[in-house]
């Protein structure tokens, strides 16, 4: 009696592994013959990362601006032809204002610049105006193109100033040197390809567990599953395994594009931006599983893993918009979205390097947060099964 | 006449089933009308690139009133906030690793003289480039306050002007505010998701489970059924664009100066338009979850690369071919121009034809698919 307790409590252990494993066993069998959740984990990372890494970009270019030219004096002839030496403009000449203000509301021009007839006479004066009336629309590409066209304003003065026909003493005064630290070519893609991956890996994470768990609930084949002697976090641990080895295989697919096709640096450890990748995921799974237990609907539970993670990862996270200047009561439910603190941890391993007063605190933020999760989706799956 | 009339009967009679079973479930009414207004609501908060907050340290090794004149300008912004004076140089990289300041403005020991001996005077900036385009703005900014400081400056030393002044004015939006151009453009964004994804799975659901083909024996031609599954998902959609209309006209003040009737011709060709992919969709589609993911597959490049957060001009050529049969880029475009400009129906045909073709081809599309699948 004595020895056949002792065995059954040192078999309790291999046993539990038993379980797991030929759960895990089943789980990838079926992962890998159905297409839809290859399609989630390898397709769709693919196809996101390429079409996106591709086509967002911040980086303005090719600005059109029509170039009003009242007369056309050498001085005047002389600054528009800064224009087109620029290759930030793609200018447009016209004469006359009206022509230039049809192009402005068509669309054809972004903004609209204007040397007046009396130009030449008052820059011999030292008083001269020109006039630039920008699409306000897109409010950051008009800012953008503001300077630019300082800076067009800017050669042409120096060039004359070089030549000796303005006066050198004009304007003289505070420089600025700016430097970019860390994306010294100003090149959008630098941060825009990290947070990519962040929105990438949520989506796909939160999908195949909600979807397919959403589908077994439909299914009632958990039910059945849940009537063996299969314990609860067995079943959660047999269910996220084969998905997150799936949706780590996204990610790596992500970074290999990300270095070789983007040629985004990496110069933080791969080590690192393996560690948080891997709590991220197991939260990105987490929330659909969560997600699943509790709408058990596959309608409701990919549009609400839609809803709960994806959009907020694009729009809350600082993958694009500066959290800072966020009202105080929007920054407060930043801190409750994982992909924030990824997406720090993703843009200083990619561009800055190991900064550990960056990556300790967000690392620590993720664990908690997976943490978290698991404990609930334990409990709500035991909740639904009472 | 009467056929006609019989028709018209038997598609109103399946909306309105059809809306009954969206809308008279609290839980999937709710689904449905909440998520577009409170997704405006804080996007419209978040989604900007202006900055009301730059973070910024200071290594001032000049310490005299020139100095001082120009950090006090800095923080009498309202939109710099200092969080360290540093003392060392070794001390910049730090707190721009740490991300503790966005900006280090570095004054050289010479500041002063340099200015006072009419010479160029140098600042040092250097921003954290991690997110670029933040740190370009924030840029922009310092450069605005140091041209406040020059001009002030040159005053009190009788130091002339620039030879050249750029007088610049933003037509449309005079206070270059980016949540004017975002929030309109989200009308058509926040309703996209939910009018595709609802077509889509309505028919799919149908066949999953078995009431397709019980619709099918009823009198119902294919064509009904194909626009009885088309309306209740406009009139959701519909729904779903006049709640974000409202959040960006009461909640955040954006004025009106367009007609509504060109911005309901728009939205509603454009609502046409994401019904007939929907039934696209749900016509190539087998199972609901096959539904669902070529709906996903679609909805997020739509909604991507659709000019809403990045502009379409700053992609390579070949993405921008791509847009071109992106229903999403020529609404965002309509509720921008209609929105903020006023535009008319003349300057918007290069966007509503392309939404009337989309919308004409892949609702005759389903259709047939749907009558060829039938027989």
């Amino acid at each position: 009696m004595m020895g056949s307790e002792s065995t059954l409590r040192t078999n309790a252990w291999p046993s539990k592994l038993r379980r797991i494993r030929a759960l895990v066993v089943k789980e990838s069998r079926q992962t890998l013959r159905d297409p839809s959740s290859l399609a989630i984990g390898v397709v769709l990372p693919l196809i996101l990362i390429l079409l996106f890494g591709y086509g967002l970009s911040l980086d303005v270019k090719n600005v059109p601006i029509a170039i009003v030219m009242e007369s056309p004096t050498p001085e005047a002839v002389e600054l528009a032809a800064g224009f087109s030496l620029s290759a930030y403009f793609r200018p447009v000449l016209t004469r006359s204002m009206p022509p230039a203000q049809r192009l402005l509301l068509e669309h054809r021009v972004d903004g609209v610049f204007v040397i007046p007839a009396d130009f030449s006479s008052r820059f011999a004066a030292g008083d001269a105006e020109v006039q630039l009336i920008v699409h306000g629309g897109d409010a950051n590409r008009a800012r953008i193109t503001e300077g630019y066209v300082q800076g067009v304003l800017g050669a042409w003065t120096a060039r004359l100033a070089a030549q000796g026909r303005a006066s050198t003493n004009q304007g003289v005064s505070v420089s600025v040197q700016p430097r970019l630290w860390f994306n010294e070519a100003n090149d959008s893609s630098y941060f825009l390809v990290p947070g990519l991956v962040v929105l990438v890996m949520t989506l796909i994470g939160g999908l195949l567990t909600a979807m397919v768990m959403a589908r077994e609930w439909e299914r009632g084949t958990l039910e059945s599953l849940l009537v063996t002697p299969v314990r609860t976090e067995e079943i959660l641990l047999g269910k996220t395994l084969p998905y997150f080895v799936l949706a780590l295989f996204g990610f790596g697919l992500c970074v290999l594009s990300a270095k070789f096709l983007f040629h985004v640096p990496l110069r933080g450890s791969v080590w690192v931006l393996l560690g948080a990748s891997m709590l991220y995921v197991l939260i990105a799974l987490g929330i659909g599983l969560l997600i699943s237990s509790w709408v058990k609907n596959q309608l409701v539970a990919s549009q609400l893993t839609m809803l709960v993670t994806f959009m907020p990862a694009f729009m809350l996270s600082g993958f694009l918009f500066d959290l800072r200047s966020m009202p105080t009561a929007v920054r407060l439910i930043t801190y409750a979205l994982p992909a924030r603190y990824y997406v720090a941890l993703l843009q200083s391993v990619f561009l800055a390097g190991d900064v550990w007063s960056v990556i300790v605190p967000n690392t620590l933020a993720l664990a908690a947060m997976a943490a978290a999760l698991a404990l609930g989706s334990r409990a709500v799956m035991r909740k639904t099964l009472a | 006449m009467n056929t006609f009339l019989g028709s018209l009967l038997r598609i109103l009679a399946l909306t309105r089933k059809e809306l009954l079973a969206v809308l008279k479930d609290r839980r999937s009414r709710m689904s449905l009308l909440i998520p577009p207004v409170v997704q405006a609501l804080i996007f419209g908060y978040a989604a900007t690139y202006d900055l009301n907050h730059v973070t910024y340290a200071v290594l001032d090794q000049d310490h005299t009133a020139a100095s001082r004149q120009l950090l006090a300008g800095l923080d009498g912004s309202g939109v710099f906030e200092r969080v360290a004076d540093l003392q060392r140089a070794n001390d910049v990289d730090s707190i721009i690793d740490a991300r503790r300041a966005l900006l280090v403005v570095q004054i050289d020991p010479q500041f002063e003289r340099h200015l006072l001996s009419g010479q160029s005077a140098e600042v040092q900036l250097i921003a954290d480039g991690r997110n670029s385009t933040t740190a370009g703005t924030a840029m922009g900014y310092f450069s605005d306050i140091v041209e406040q400081f020059n001009s002030s400056w040159g005053r009190d030393h009788g130091v002339a002007p620039a030879p050249v002044q750029l007088i610049a004015r933003a037509w449309y939006n005079p206070n270059l505010e980016t949540r004017w151009f975002m929030i309109p453009g989200m009308i058509g964004t926040l309703t996209l998701l939910q009018t595709m994804m609802l077509t889509a799975m309505s028919v799919a659901r149908e066949r999953e489970q078995g009431t397709f083909d019980q619709l099918l024996v009823t009198p119902f031609r294919p064509f009904e059924i194909m626009a009885g599954k088309a309306l209740p998902s406009m009139v959701v959609g519909t729904i779903q664009a006049g709640g974000v209309l409202l959040v960006a006209q009461l909640w955040f003040r954006i004025p009106f100066v367009g007609s509504y009737g060109t911005l309901s011709t728009g939205l509603l060709l454009f609502l046409l338009a994401a019904v007939g992919i929907g039934l696209l969709l749900s016509a190539v589609a087998a199972t609901m979850q096959q539904a669902m993911l070529y709906s996903m597959l679609l909805i997020m490049p739509f909604s991507l690369l659709s000019g809403l957060t990045t502009p379409i001009s700053s992609m390579p050529r070949a993405v921008q071919y791509l847009t071109a049969i992106n229903p999403l880029s020529y609404a965002i475009d309509i509720t921008r121009r209609v929105y903020l400009e006023g535009a008319g129906l003349d300057l918007l045909i290069a966007d509503l034809w392309p939404l009337a073709l989309i919308a004409a081809l892949t609702l005759s599309a389903a259709s047939w698919m749907f009558s060829h699948r039938m027989q």
